[in-house]
Parts: structure tokens; C-alpha cells; sequence
């Protein structure tokens, strides 16, 4: 057991569980506010939509950034979570009477059901690549969504009305992100997640040192399709009636398009990305009604585009070096701790965790060289 | 088979279409040897490579490792089973640091075995197998001279150690044949002078069984007990290496009449 912690704390670097520390802070603090009455409702709604949308943007950066497969369906696994998780949930609120009871159950089991969805949707992932998948994806999330419109028992196209959860919903959700990113996080800084993003670097050379290709893809499609088909379920919770048409690949793009933003491969670069934009996303809805209710997607639009500007433009890098919190922080800390340059003298290599995470360009997911390479499909023998 | 080789190929080929790429390969190589394979341009060399380590299933024939048929058997299984291989055109995992590339090489062995979920709860055999699979990295990168830059990423290394970030990579799975596709490509005649030290330190240290395609025939005729000429896709000679340099078949595949 003594040999357990002192392993721990050899790996330990605060830098790698910075996201913990300010989820755990930040819930406390505002389930503390929302608990003695100083939060309003519509906080908390935002609080809520804030939670799932980093379970959705981790789950799918698990898939696009580190396995570096396009997937356009992610809205398609959180809709299976949504339908099945909450018609369960319906059905367990006559037997069981606490609530908290309930959305644990349902969350587990649509998000089980969600992961055969990954499962039978991973099996076709082996075998396309780049734009392929995206389409095979993207037909997948319509599907499903269809699906559910057209089935009597899930409520036709009104949609499957469900019992809400209460405007605490907040708390729980924010529970299971922190859950869900010690799993993902863990999984990624392990052999496993070097296995998977040596996949994404070069599949032909990796499957040359032995990494079981199919496995880790099929199992890296399960494992996001399942935190979807959670998020999923609390969606269900926080709106009433889950409505297939909330589920649409304009939603599946827009959970991509926070992945992006955060940069993919970057799981906490995912969190601030997915919260900024539903607080956008939130803000817009509710400030603009009536008539300048058209003008949402106009000025979201302009402001996705200007964050893409800032982000790449290289004219502005000067102006971001020098207002980089990272330089303020050595800045501050420099005085206090020196700091080592060279990364050969690092004292220990669990420091290389925090190189994993790597930044890979979307040309390279969409561009031409990521097609099937045709040295690679090699049986022809039917061919001749 | 009478005698036992490590790697025994029986008239291995395979044709795309009706391109027949290789026809005929009947190689024999003993364990703890150094074997080349050469020819020109185009010849088959890295056809082979692919066809024993199961990239492309062969058309004809079998190879067998250590008396094992593999022949039809995935890549990751022939790679379990003990055939390593560097690439051509390098390969490596370009956004990872130097000691994670030989890291992913490590995955498969037993002994760091540690199942998905025992990672992602962090339990103790996660630790215990991630630090022992750093030092055994760390130990196979100072064979190569890597340590120092083992939190570099691979893809700032200059050329030459990428080549042998490669090598020490396949090391890594454990092989008992290592192929080795160009490995003195693009270096210089003292890195060449380097890696020939190299590679017979591979061989002495790890007992390797080593199969090479080189086009630098000193590179070759100073490493190579044995050769086998290509061209065409079909073997043209077979034998010691310097008889083969005067072979007057191999001059005229080479150079012409």
C-alpha cells in the first residue's frame, strides 16, 4: 500500500490535475451558492447545459483527437442515451422513489446502450478513414434520430416527455465530468492512450509494433459513445420532451467545432472550449427574442469566426505572446522558482505526460493523404 | 524441413493482378545471422519485407519463423510472434517524445501487461508496469546513444537518429527477426561505419537473427555472411557476398552488359 502512494506521488505533477482542482473548486462554490438560494434558475440551467456539453466535447476529442478518426454522429450516440435512458427513467420513477436513484440507473444504462451503438458503429471505423467515416457517421446520427421520430412508444415526432430533474440537476452533472475525466485522463496518460495516439501518428507503423489496431479503435468508439449516451441522459433530465429534432448533425458539428476550438487533442483545452460556447450559445438565446432572435446564428457565427482568427492568425502572435497567461504565470512564479529549461535534465519522464497531448491539424484529418493508402489494401487476389 | 532456420520461405511470391511482384523467394536463414537482401531499384526487396511481416498475404507459398507457419497471419500477430521491422521511408510516431515511441513498441510484452480499466482506475499494476517499462525504454535508448533527447519528440531529431529511434524501437517488441529495410540511408560514411557497429552489437547482444536490404554495398560486404540478389522479383544468386559481387548475372542486373 506504502508502495502505492509513493508511485502516486511520483507521477504526481499538479500541471496534469489542474482540471480536477478547478471543476471540484467551482462546483463546491456554486453548489454552495445554488443550495443557500444566492444562484437563479437560469444560472443553473446554464450550469447544466455547461456540464454535458464537456461531456460531449471530451468524450468526442477522445475519438477526433486522439484516435484522429472524424465522427459526425456524436449527437446520434447522445440521442440513443437520451431516449432509452430516460424512457428507463419513466418507467423507474413508479418503483423507485428517490430521483437521485434513478438518474444514476438510467444514466448507467443508456449510456451501456449508447456503447453498443459505439460498438456496431466502430466495426465500420476499421475499415474507413477521414472523410468515409465522417459520412458513415453523419448517416448514423440522422438514423437514429429518425428512428426515434417515427416509434410510438418514444412519443412520435412531440417527443418523449420526461420527468424533470429539478434545477440542482447542475451538481450531478458536474460530478459525473469530473468522473468521467478521471477515466478518459487516466486512460490517455497510460500505455493505452500511447497506444491509441501512436494509431492516430502513423497506423501502418503501429500496427508493425504490434498494437492491436482494431481493439483500441473499437474500444476508444465504445468508450465516447458511452459518456454521450450519459450526457444524453442528463440532457433527458435537464429537457422536457427529449425532441429528436434537438438531435440534428448541426449539433453533432457543433460539439466538433468546440473540440476544435480547444484544439483536439487537448483535454482541458475541450472543457474551456465547450463552456465558452454554450455560454455564448445561452447568452444568445435568452438576451435576443423576437425578432432579433435571427441575428443568434449571425453574431455566433462571427464570433466562432474571429476566435478561429486570434487563434491562427500569424500576424497576431506577437500581440498573444505578450498577453499569454503562461508568460504572466513564469513571470510571477519565475521569482519564486527556477525554471528548468532544458527538458533532457528533467528530473523524471513522467514529465513527458504533458507532451501527449498534441495538437494535429483538421487538414490533416480532412486532407487527401489521410485517404485509404492503396499500398495497403493488398488482397487482390479476388481481382484477378 | 530438415535443418531448423529461423526464417524458412518456400517459394513465397505474390502477384497484383496479373503483375507478378515476386515469384519464387526461397530464402534460408539461420539464427544469429546477418542476411542480406539486395538488388536494384524496384527488384521486390521491400515486397518481401511487407510479405513477412504480413502487410500483404502472399499469393504463393509459405514462410515459417522458427519452424512456426505465419503465413495469412495478421500483422500484429506475426509481430507478437517475433518479427520486427523498420521502414523505408521512417515511420515513426512524430508527436510523441522519444522514449513514448519506444514505449509503444514495449505495448505487447507480458510482463507490463495492464489491462485498459486498471489504467483508467489507476491501480497499482498501472505504475508498476509503466515504470517498468520506462526503465527498460530508457535502458534501450542508451544502447543507441538516445537517452539525452528521450523527451525530445521524434519528429526534431535529425535523420540519423530517427533512423535508429527506429530501430530501437523494433528492438522493442522483442523480436527474434529483425528486418531492417535501408537502415544507412541517407547518412554519411561515418554514420554508416556507426551503425554497421551497431547493428553487430545488435546481433551479439540481443542473439538477433537479422535480415537487411541495403543499397550500399560496402555497407553490405562488410556486415553480410550471406546475400540474396533480387531482380525482377525472382532470386538471381544466393550465397556468400563476395562471390556475389562477381557474379557476372548480378554485374549485369546492376550496371548492365
Amino acid at each position: 500500500m506504502a508502495g502505492y502512494f509513493k508511485s502516486v506521488k511520483k507521477g504526481f505533477k499538479l500541471k496534469n490535475y489542474i482540471s480536477y482542482i478547478v471543476i471540484t473548486v467551482f462546483l463546491i462554490v456554486s453548489a454552495v451558492m445554488a443550495l443557500t438560494g444566492y444562484m437563479n434558475r437560469s444560472t443553473q440551467n446554464l450550469l447544466t447545459q455547461i456540464a454535458y456539453s464537456i461531456i460531449l466535447a471530451v468524450s468526442l476529442n477522445l475519438v477526433v483527437g486522439f484516435l484522429g478518426e472524424l465522427s459526425l454522429g456524436h449527437a446520434g450516440f447522445m440521442c440513443v442515451g437520451a431516449y432509452l435512458g430516460c424512457f428507463l427513467a419513466n418507467y423507474l420513477h413508479t418503483i423507485i422513489p428517490s430521483k437521485l436513484a434513478v438518474l444514476i440507473i438510467s444514466m448507467i444504462v443508456g449510456g451501456a446502450i449508447a456503447a453498443v451503438f459505439g460498438f456496431i458503429i466502430g466495426l465500420p471505423a476499421l475499415r474507413l478513414k477521414g472523410d468515409y467515416l465522417a459520412i458513415v457517421t453523419l448517416a448514423f446520427g440522422e438514423i437514429v434520430r429518425t428512428i426515434f421520430k417515427n416509434q410510438k412508444i418514444f412519443g412520435g415526432a412531440l417527443g418523449l416527455s420526461t420527468k424533470k430533474y429539478g434545477s440542482d440537476l447542475f451538481i450531478v452533472a458536474f460530478i459525473v465530468v469530473l468522473i468521467m475525466l478521471v477515466f478518459i485522463q487516466n486512460l490517455v496518460k497510460s500505455k493505452h492512450g500511447r497506444a491509441i495516439t501512436a494509431i492516430r501518428d502513423n497506423e501502418i507503423a503501429a500496427k508493425a509494433m504490434g498494437i492491436n489496431v482494431t481493439y483500441y479503435k473499437l474500444f476508444v468508439f465504445v468508450i465516447s459513445a458511452f459518456f454521450a449516451g450519459i450526457a444524453g441522459v442528463l440532457y433527458g433530465h435537464y429537457a422536457t420532451p427529449v425532441l429528436y429534432s434537438f438531435f440534428s448533425y448541426n449539433y453533432s458539428i457543433e460539439i466538433l467545432v468546440m473540440v476544435v476550438l480547444g484544439s483536439m487533442g487537448s483535454i482541458n483545452g475541450s472543457i474551456i472550449a465547450a463552456a465558452l460556447i454554450t455560454y455564448i450559445n445561452f447568452q444568445l438565446t435568452t438576451k435576443l427574442s423576437g425578432d432579433l432572435a435571427a441575428l443568434k446564428y449571425l453574431i455566433y457565427a462571427i464570433i466562432l469566426i474571429a476566435i478561429v482568427i486570434v487563434n491562427n492568425a500569424p500576424a497576431l502572435a506577437p500581440i498573444k505572446e505578450k498577453l499569454s497567461i503562461k508568460r504572466l504565470f513564469n513571470k510571477v512564479l519565475g521569482r519564486f522558482i527556477k525554471h528548468k529549461h532544458d527538458p533532457a535534465k528533467r528530473k523524471d519522464d513522467e514529465a513527458d505526460w504533458d507532451r501527449i497531448p498534441t495538437k494535429i491539424d483538421m487538414d490533416a484529418l480532412l486532407s487527401l493523404d489521410v485517404k485509404p493508402d492503396t499500398s495497403y489494401t493488398p488482397d487482390k487476389r479476388e481481382e484477378k | 524441413m530438415s535443418e531448423k532456420y529461423m526464417l524458412e520461405t518456400q517459394d513465397l511470391g505474390i502477384s497484383f493482378g496479373g503483375l507478378k511482384a515476386v515469384q519464387g523467394i526461397d530464402l534460408k536463414i539461420r539464427k544469429n545471422q546477418l542476411y542480406g537482401l539486395i538488388g536494384p531499384n524496384g527488384a521486390g526487396k521491400t515486397t518481401i519485407f511487407n510479405l513477412i511481416t504480413g502487410v500483404y498475404t502472399p499469393t504463393t507459398g509459405r514462410f515459417f519463423l522458427d519452424g512456426e507457419d505465419l503465413t495469412g497471419k495478421k500483422q500484429e500477430v506475426i509481430n507478437h510472434k517475433g518479427i520486427a521491422r523498420t521502414f523505408q521511408n521512417i515511420r515513426l510516431f512524430n508527436n510523441m517524445t522519444v522514449v513514448s515511441n519506444v514505449m509503444v513498441g514495449l505495448h505487447n510484452q507480458k510482463e507490463f501487461a495492464c489491462s485498459p480499466f486498471a489504467s483508467m482506475l489507476r491501480l497499482p499494476v498501472h505504475f508498476e508496469s509503466e515504470t517498468k517499462m520506462r526503465d527498460r525504454a530508457k535502458e534501450l535508448l542508451s544502447i543507441f546513444g538516445l537517452e539525452d533527447e528521450r523527451n525530445n519528440l521524434a519528429c526534431n531529431l535529425p535523420y540519423g537518429k530517427q533512423r535508429k529511434l527506429e530501430i530501437a524501437r523494433a528492438l522493442a517488441t522483442n523480436p527474434k527477426l529483425l528486418l531492417l529495410d535501408e537502415p544507412a540511408a541517407g547518412m554519411n560514411p561515418n554514420e554508416t561505419e556507426e551503425l554497421m557497429n551497431t547493428v553487430r552489437f545488435i546481433r551479439d547482444k540481443f542473439d538477433m537473427t537479422i535480415l537487411l536490404i541495403e543499397h550500399d554495398l560496402k555497407f553490405v560486404s562488410g556486415l553480410c555472411d550471406e546475400v540474396t540478389v533480387l531482380n525482377f522479383g525472382t532470386s538471381l544468386y544466393h550465397g556468400e557476398v563476395e562471390k556475389a559481387l562477381h557474379d557476372p548475372e548480378v554485374v549485369k542486373a546492376y550496371i548492365g552488359k
